[in-house]
């Protein structure tokens, strides 16, 4: 995973509640093996006019000009403001593959869905949390000035504006080392093999049960 | 001191806990399906890891499978990759039970471990799927994972986890005829939002829950997640031991005798804390239909369709404005009033025999509407199909109509080639009516089977309990 430090970056303003994985990337996709390419079909049905295929190139497809992602203003942004509940639905990791493919590193939203919001971390995307006062704030400022940029740092835990003003987020403490360092947190765990090993044999001596190894029993 | 249900079952799981809370939880079983499985197995692979305990995986394919035309197997190249690839993964790491495309007992995940006891109480759950948390019904910590999560549980039989907060959803009361666990979970999610159980884990307690089935029981916590809950669960009773009794995976002789004494103390004590309790009662709870896209945008089926000049929240309001464009309905319009295209029975919510029969008492000598195009009843499993066949209930959906398939998701989430096109308009018993979730443009509104059984027969939504 590729570690999170600090980004300065464009901000795309999408201003919906609610956003589901399902709109983030469309099911046709889903049948894909692999993790990457999925940034072409990032919103798939709001981005274009037709219904797009798996495996298919979009360079040539019929984009729908008032979908934020479509205007020049936001082209290259890194960092996507919404608002509450993003990423609720399905548990598809496939929705933030397809945000870091098409090159958002932050999302800032007033809440966040819990298996998307884990999801997040696992791929090098901050998720970050602010109040909704904030959020309408930002929301004004991204679309009064074109260009809008904001940096944020995971260290300091802040997101600057350009004015310098600092907002402060919460992140775990866990979960923060993690991407700093773009930690494997399969490695991270297996630092821990002994302890999951002892924990496994004295549940299976309480609750044989559990570890049966076919039908009918242990 | 007095526990709750969620206290212990994170208490006997907890292998590890790092000092801002964050915890590895052993996992005791994992579901596998084909669609959120082989970046896992890739990765397992690419790392030179090996699972950590094969016994605890039990793998079907349901999401891509077709329901129909199986002589043909599965025609979109694309499906049959993703199928195959979880075919060649299984062969390749093993498991306690795989159930191929095909295999008389494959069928949706969620249906599958129940039915065959590989689901049992006070046991951690974990698949690539949101719908995970239908095993809570079984006194379960049942959670849907993201990929990376499947491969960290597949390499350390560990998911890292911090403590939810405890909900307590209460609901006392008898439900009337014709109003059923699907409308328990809607009428919840229309209260309390999309995103009011986020954070939380949530117990459904109350004597209306323990008056439910066990299957009625899936169906709730099926729906725990639309609203914003990683867990939903119900603590066990004698319904949930007759229910596994025998369950080809379930313990024997004096395993079982021991198991039941420790799944006996899966409740909540007397005077246990919750972070937040709410309360429901059964006799307000009416047939559910959903007008938007969003679960939460739900009303009974006397009622109109919402008002948006009446929502006072901006965003609110432009939210149900943006719903009503997208699902081509007039505020006011009165739920009865709406015209449905195709209707859809299926789904880890309802695709279960209970599901079917309720369906099918509907549609006894009764007809399709001749304005409907096309009426899906999809079982859950191959299991549930041939119970199904038993009883004779496929008769009565294909004299009413309806076309009889195969087992799998289905048109939930149109991965294979039941679905919506642009425009049409579903009464679905699945879970989800988001934007395109049945098919680009496709409309979804979510209801009971009884209720997707009497829009079928009428052309659209209709009071069941007028057919009763």
């Amino acid at each position: 995973m590729d570690k999170f430090v600090h980004l300065d970056g464009l901000v795309a303003p999408l201003d919906r509640a609610n956003v589901d994985t399902d709109a983030i990337i469309p099911k046709q996709f889903l049948k894909s093996i692999k993790r990457s390419g999925f940034g072409p079909n990032l919103f798939d049905e709001w981005r274009y006019t037709d219904i797009g295929q798996p495996g298919e190139d979009c360079t040539n497809r019929p984009i729908n000009p008032d979908f934020l992602l479509n205007l020049p203003r936001y082209q290259g942004a890194q960092i996507l403001l919404t608002r509450k509940n993003f990423g609720c639905g399905s548990s598809r990791e496939h929705a933030p593959w397809a945000l870091l493919d098409f090159g958002f590193r932050v999302i800032i939203a007033e809440s966040f869905a819990d298996i998307f919001f884990n999801n997040c971390f696992k791929n090098g995307i901050l998720p970050v949390v602010l109040p909704a006062s904030e959020i309408d704030a930002l929301f004004a400022e991204v679309s009064a000035k074109p260009g809008y940029t904001l940096g944020v740092d995971l260290g300091q835990q802040t997101v600057v504006l350009p004015d310098g003003r600092a907002l402060h987020f919460d992140v775990d403490a866990f979960r923060k080392e993690c991407l700093l360092n773009g930690w494997d947190d399969i490695g991270l765990t297996l630092r821990h093999a002994e302890k999951i090993r002892a924990f496994e044999e004295k549940r299976r001596v309480e609750q044989p049960w559990l570890f049966a190894t076919g039908a009918g029993g242990v | 001191m007095p526990q709750n249900l969620y206290d212990k079952l994170w208490q006997s799981h907890v292998v590890h806990e790092e000092s801002d809370g964050t915890a590895l939880i052993y996992i005791d079983r994992h579901l596998v399906h084909e669609v959120t499985s082989p970046q896992a197995f890739e990765g397992l692979k690419l790392t030179g890891r090996k699972p950590w305990r094969i016994s605890s995986i039990v793998a079907t394919a349901d999401h891509n499978t077709p329901t129909n035309h199986w002589e043909r197997g599965i025609e979109d190249p694309v499906s049959r990759l993703q199928v195959e690839t979880l075919d060649a993964n299984i062969r390749e790491v093993g498991a306690l039970a795989y159930f191929p495309f095909m295999d008389r007992r494959q069928g949706v995940v969620h249906v599958v471990g129940p039915e065959n006891g590989v689901t049992l109480p006070g046991m951690t759950v974990v698949c690539g799927d949101s719908h995970t948390s239908t095993h809570g019904a079984f006194g379960c910590m049942a959670l849907g994972i993201g990929t990376s999560e499947v491969e960290h549980v597949l390499a350390t039989q560990c998911l890292l986890q911090k403590k939810s907060k405890a909900m307590l959803y209460r609901v006392d009361g008898t439900l009337g005829k014709g109003v059923t666990a699907k409308d328990v979970a809607l009428a919840i999610i229309g209260r309390i939002g999309t995103a009011g159980g986020t954070g939380y884990a949530i117990e459904f307690g109350g004597s209306t829950i323990r008056q439910l089935s066990v299957e009625a029981r899936m169906t709730l916590c099926n729906m725990a997640i639309e609203a914003g809950a990683r867990m939903g669960f119900i603590a066990v009773d004698e319904r949930t031991i007759e229910y596994l009794k025998g369950r080809p995976f379930a313990p024997k002789g004096e395993q079982w005798d021991a198991a039941v004494d420790h799944w006996r103390t899966l409740h909540s004590d007397e005077g246990a804390v919750f972070d937040c309790v709410l309360e429901m009662r059964a006799e307000d709870i009416q047939p559910q239909v959903t007008w938007g896209t969003s679960p939460e945008m739900v009303v009974s089926i006397g009622d109109r369709v919402p008002d948006p000049s009446r929502e006072m929240d901006i965003a609110r309001r432009e939210g149900m404005e943006r719903a009503l464009h997208y699902m081509g309905l007039k505020a006011n319009t009165p739920i009865s009033e709406i015209v449905i295209d195709k209707v859809f029975i299926g789904s880890c919510t309802n695709s279960r025999i209970e599901d079917l029969r309720a369906a099918a008492s509907i549609l006894k000598g009764r007809k399709v509407s001749g304005s409907v195009k096309l009426a899906l009843a999809v079982p859950g499993s191959g299991l549930v199909k041939k119970q199904a066949e038993l009883e004779g209930l496929d008769k009565i959906f294909i004299d009413a109509g309806f076309e009889w398939r195969e087992a799998g998701c289905s048109m939930c989430l149109a991965m294979n080639a039941d679905r919506l096109e642009t425009g049409e308009r579903c009464a679905s018993t699945s879970n989800r009516n988001f934007e395109g979730r049945q098919g680009a443009g496709g409309r979804t509104h979510l209801v009971s089977p009884e209720m997707a059984a009497a829009a079928a027969i009428a052309g659209h939504f209709t009071d069941v309990r007028d057919l009763l």
